[in-house]
């Protein structure tokens, strides 16, 4: 067995293992760090074929950049939210799964069937232009220059949709610390709101303070979580009452 | 090493990535389902250079990663966007342009 050999079992079974986890995890942010671990078995993969550039890319890109993207909006739009159950299409999880092993067993069959039984390496292109980022720097700036000039245009358009998309105009005037003063004095709470998490199981900004009284106080909460019930509030004051 | 080990292994994990997009309910995975998916047509990418025993394959698989870098911050974008006006990460609730 060479070196080779060994390197593509370990990192084959350990991503395809991240890939199983990462579809029937429940949590998306445990979905995440299993995309993250197949994306660096993926990485070692490349560094074994020979493609010292793309392995390195793969962790700076993916595992650095994409990966930390997705935790970001997840840390967003909620760590807590897992998939609804219900089907709103009758029997798509079936079809789906038998739809997806069908493609699998298409896949691996033609594979086997017409694929190839000698490969050449990229140890010869590597050393014929000096090395395995002089090779690529050669394609891209040469053969691919057009492809890498559109490519520039594509990423400037994807960060101004970023941009427009996550822009939040504002309509208003931004108010004044006096008449935040003056508001806040008319409505008779001059002093600050009570702070989230007081006297509670928790103390994350999503979980309402306790009153003395052991109910929970809905003015606590910032006002994106105002709507959001915690699921330990209940047992919460079924305990405190 | 027979080189077709790499191109099933790129299928496998194609076809784990297809399962995720087509069975789960959560915007966000099905997004990393998708991330999948461009992985292994990159491993496949790599692999067909190995085995051709030129660059080019891994010139096709740099700018896969391009595309899938700007795709992740637009879909990202698009995903917060819904979820700050119908507070779902759900792909079953954006279903307005339907009517």
């Amino acid at each position: 067995m060479t070196g080779e050999v060994v390197i593509f079992w370990v990192t084959a079974i350990f991503s395809v293992a991240g890939a199983v986890g990462m579809v029937i995890s429940r949590k998306a942010v445990h979905s995440a760090l299993w995309v993250a671990f197949t994306m660096i078995n993926l990485a070692v993969l490349y560094f074994s074929l020979g493609g010292a550039f793309l392995g390195t890319t793969q962790i700076v890109v993916y595992t650095g950049a994409v990966m930390m993207l997705f935790l970001f909006v997840l840390m967003i739009v909620g760590v807590d939210s897992s998939d609804s159950l219900i089907e709103t299409i009758k029997g798509q999880r079936i079809v789906g799964t038998i739809f997806a092993f069908a493609m699998g067993a298409l896949l691996t069959s033609a594979i086997t069937t017409t694929g190839f039984s000698a490969a050449a390496g990229v140890a010869g292109a590597n050393e014929a232009s000096g090395g395995n980022i002089e090779g690529l720097a050669q394609l891209i700036f040469g053969r691919y220059l057009l492809a890498f000039e559109v490519t520039s245009a594509l990423l400037i358009t994807a960060a101004l949709g970023a941009m427009v998309l996550a822009h939040n105009e504002r309509w208003t005037p931004r108010k004044t610390q006096a008449q935040l003063q003056r508001e806040r004095t008319l409505a008779g709470h001059p002093t600050p709101m009570p702070s989230p998490g007081v006297l509670a199981l928790h103390n994350s900004v999503d979980t309402p303070a306790l009153l003395p009284d052991g109910s929970p106080s809905q003015e606590s909460l910032p006002r994106i979580f105002k709507s959001v019930q915690h699921p330990d509030d209940s047992t919460n004051n079924e305990v405190t009452s | 090493m027979n080189p077709n080990n790499y191109l099933v292994l790129a299928g496998i994990l194609f076809t784990i990535g297809a399962f995720g997009v087509l069975v789960r309910r959560n915007a966000i995975i099905v997004f990393m389902s998708v991330e999948m998916m461009l992985n292994a047509a990159n491993l496949a990418f790599v692999a067909a250079s190995h085995i051709t025993g030129t660059l080019d394959g891994q010139a096709a698989a740099f700018f896969v990663m391009v595309v899938a870098a700007a795709e992740v911050v637009v879909g990202l974008a698009i995903i917060v966007v819904i979820f700050r006006t119908r507070r779902s990460a759900s792909i079953d609730e954006a279903s307005l342009l339907k009517y």
